[in-house]
């Protein structure tokens, strides 16, 4: 177990560091001058150039890099080109709101498509079976930003019983958790989706199985048969779908924070490449690497709990 | 293991919903809650050009010697009064008794020095330092008088002073103004929700907090066109003044909650074209493509109706316009002509357009107009970051569509070949010397006037139409003006009912 850790640690770090020099790259590839974008069209040359003194966007690139790199090992991701604060300081305001987004919205998804999933193979080719597949085909095909604004549409401008988007803060408890049931709803129903055809399937497949053939030849009811035998079986599947859903999610918050107009991760890194905000940006990416890292690390030791025969051989 | 069905149990759920899903209760001070498309990322207009702050705080949170009205007039500000000498070069202010900083610093000439000092400095980062460029010295004759000495004359000095850019600091709170902006004016920074909202209250310190009726005002950053029309419907946000999409515009017309507001701003749509790349720099070629396109269907089509068409670089709301709309009039058999004449009939050219609707629209319409006159015109859509690189900055463009927001921008044309319009001319550089100067508001506008003939003349750029302010209030909310002739929005003169 303490090698598998190691091997996992390991991984991760060089993941991280892959994906900060690409990240660097790219963004001093790209065209785009941030100066030129804060001060605008207008601006003096010189300016522009106290500007890019002050941002140290004279430096050679690899020089900055390795700055950035020590400063980041110390915890200090330097400060925001566009609003002058500290880039920690940014990512910490914001990063409650979309954790709590993707946390709500998952177990809403797995709920949901759970639900349906099994439902729908125990009614393997009747009406339950077809009106899942039609639904999760909908599901997939629709967009979730046109989903959202139909949402708003009726339940905030038509029926007024939900806000139509924005976060009052969490020192209204009750505000915030009406502003976010939208966006969680609209979240989810689009990942559920795929989701739910994926248990769909893997469900079948153990059906098909002689054990459980031998569990309804016990006698046992439809219900346990399906729940207690059929289910946890078929989740090693679920899972790895449930672990690569979780990056989805998290990358997902970007559309929805912006139609939502929510203060959040999504919203920020958005803003951050529009205005070439280069410390922005790299934190932001290196945090949803870790993020999509991390749960399939936890996807990977869920598995050894669910299926205990892989203990043995890991 | 059946849930029983519990009396107390469903009774406490029910009320835990409708307690969820009830509105909350709104609060008795006069408040008023904006919605903005553009967040800013600092709030210091003296540092960054984001129109928004200006638009936000500039006129409300933080004051300039002078300010400028709804007819574009200036008025006093901290500076209650001035003279100008005779030769136009020395101007001598004098200031307001008992004005304040919101942290509680007294306000006086210091304050003045310091605020023009630091933007005229060797590394300010003002973005519009130009507007200093003219100013030779600013010295504190008293703590009530300030005195500034021009290098040459300006006739625009006193209406650039009032600007945000201009604003008044206080050097003990000048660091942190990006962040927790302090001014001088009617209204104090409150709170700024990042990704969110800013909100600011009343000054009640304020020499005139007699007359201004709002207590409280929220901004609430909505970029999306379609959240801004949700927001506005369910009644969440009071007025939008600069809402993005023409096309929703009809379900608030017939809406009785609603107000719409269709007015103008300083800013001229072109069809940009390189005056320095051939084919561009034949006025032939820029002749024939004024004659190609259809600024009527171009204003239908992209802007729905609402825009007001333009005929050179000035706005139609202006003291001196002059209409020449009707210089080329849309006539593809001359374009076709002017085409052959020039000896690019058939050829192909870009047109890079940024990402605005307004520019992206327009490019489909102008590149199904040219290709009517033989032009195969190629749209490219880029990122804004790559408009300013590549368009802007090295000048790698055929033709652009892009919108000049700033007052008084007929200088632009004086800029040289330098400047992303490649446009060099001794003439006009001379004609726009002779504006700056011109201290007679009537000699002025007459100046003005011929400028804009002799840019339509040349034919420098596609002159399409004037970007309108479109403005959607809830019924009982006035003193928002209708058309923008500079970037801030004051509040002082705002009532909702």
């Amino acid at each position: 177990m303490g090698y598998f850790f190691l091997r996992r640690t390991i991984s991760f770090i060089l993941t991280l560091f892959v994906v900060s020099a690409v990240v660097f790259a790219v963004m001093n590839i790209l065209p785009g001058d941030p100066a030129l974008t804060i001060l605008g069209l207008d601006a003096t040359e010189d300016a522009l150039a106290a500007l890019r003194e002050e941002l140290s966007l004279n430096d050679p690139v690899m020089l900055r890099y390795v700055h950035w790199v020590w400063d980041a090992l110390r915890g200090d991701f330097g400060i925001s080109h566009s609003f002058r604060v500290p880039v920690a300081d940014l990512v910490v305001e914001r990063l409650p709101l979309t954790i709590s987004l993707a946390f709500s919205g998952m177990p809403l998804t797995i709920i949901q498509a759970l639900a349906l999933g099994i439902s729908a193979a125990a009614n393997h080719r009747k009406a339950g079976d077809w009106g899942v597949m039609f639904l999760s085909q909908l599901g997939i095909a629709v967009p979730a930003f046109w989903l959202s604004i139909l949402l708003v549409l009726l339940f905030a401008v038509k029926l007024r019983w939900l806000p139509p988007g924005g976060f009052p803060g969490w020192s209204e408890p009750l505000a915030a958790v009406r502003a976010l049931i939208l966006p969680t709803v609209a979240l989810a129903l689009v990942q559920s989706a795929v989701l739910a055809r994926v248990t769909r399937s893997s469900a079948l497949e153990v059906m098909r199985l002689d054990y459980v053939r031998t569990a309804r030849a016990m006698g046992f009811s439809n219900q346990r048969v399906l729940w207690r035998h059929v289910l946890p079986n078929a989740l090693i599947p679920i899972v790895t779908i449930v672990g690569l859903q979780f990056a989805a999610l998290v990358t997902g918050t970007i559309v929805i924070e912006n139609v939502f107009y929510l203060p959040g991760l999504g919203r920020l890194i958005f803003q951050s490449i529009a205005n070439r905000d280069l410390p922005s940006v790299q934190a932001l990416i290196m945090l949803f690497a870790a993020i999509v890292v991390t749960a399939n690390f936890i996807v990977d030791l869920l598995y050894l709990v669910i299926d205990p025969r892989l203990k043995t051989r890991s | 293991m059946a849930l029983q069905l519990n009396r107390p149990l469903i009774a406490t759920a029910i009320v835990a919903i409708s307690a969820v899903i009830s509105p909350t209760v709104a609060t008795a001070e006069t408040s008023i809650v904006i919605g903005l498309q553009q967040e800013p990322t600092s709030l210091d207009p003296t540092a960054d050009a984001t129109a928004s702050i200006d638009g936000m705080l500039a006129q409300n949170v933080y004051e300039s010697l002078t300010t400028v009205n709804e007819a574009g007039e200036v008025k006093p500000q901290l500076a209650e009064s001035w003279t100008v000498s005779d030769d136009g070069l020395t101007y001598v202010f004098d200031l307001v008794d008992g004005a304040t900083f919101h942290d509680g610093t007294g306000f006086d000439a210091e304050d003045v020095v310091f605020s023009f000092n630091r933007a005229m400095a060797e590394d300010s980062v003002n973005p519009t330092k130009k507007l200093f460029k003219p100013i030779e010295s600013v010295s504190a004759a008293d703590a009530g008088t300030i005195e500034i000495k021009l290098k040459q004359r300006d006739a625009f000095f006193l209406f650039n002073m009032a600007q945000g850019d201009a604003s008044i600091v206080a050097p003990e709170s000048v660091e942190t103004n990006n962040a927790t902006p302090v001014g001088t004016g009617p209204f104090k920074y409150k709170s700024w929700t990042r990704g969110d909202k800013l909100v600011l209250t009343k000054n009640a310190d304020h020499r005139n907090a007699g007359s201004v009726s709002l207590d409280r005002v929220e901004f609430k950053f909505i970029s999306d066109a379609a959240a801004s029309s949700a927001a506005l419907l369910s009644e969440e946000i009071d007025a939008f003044p600069g809402f993005p999409a023409p096309e929703l515009l009809p379900q608030f017309d017939a809406d009785p909650r609603f107000n719409v507001v269709v007015g103008s701003t300083e800013g001229e749509v072109i069809l940009a074209m390189n005056n320095s790349k051939p084919p561009f720099n034949d006025v032939r070629v820029r002749k024939a493509i004024s004659h190609a396109f259809d600024r009527e269907e171009i204003i239908e089509g992209a802007m729905y109706g609402s825009a007001v068409p333009i005929g050179s670089f000035y706005p139609p709301h202006g003291p001196a316009y002059v209409d020449l709309t009707g210089t080329y009039p849309h006539d593809t058999g001359k374009a076709k002509a002017l085409f052959e004449e020039a000896g690019v009939a058939n050829s192909t050219m870009t047109l890079r357009v940024p990402p605005f609707p307004y520019a992206t629209r327009s490019a489909e319409i102008i590149q199904a107009q040219l290709a009517e006159a033989g032009i195969d015109a190629k749209v490219e859509n880029v990122e804004w970051g790559f408009w300013i690189d590549e368009i802007y900055k090295k000048k790698n463009y055929d033709m652009t569509i892009i919108a000049h927001t700033s007052p008084n921008d007929l200088s632009n044309f004086a800029r040289g070949p330098k400047y992303f319009y490649g446009y060099d001319d001794a003439n006009y550089n001379d004609l726009w010397a002779r504006i700056s100067r011109e201290a007679d508001p009537e000699a002025r506008n007459g100046l003005l006037k011929e400028a804009q003939k002799y840019l339509a003349d040349q034919a420098v750029h596609g002159f399409l139409f004037q970007l309108p302010q479109l403005g959607v209030y809830k019924t009982g909310v006035d003193g928002f003006w209708p058309s923008r002739a500079v970037l801030f929005q004051p509040l002082a003169g705002v009532t909702v009912n």
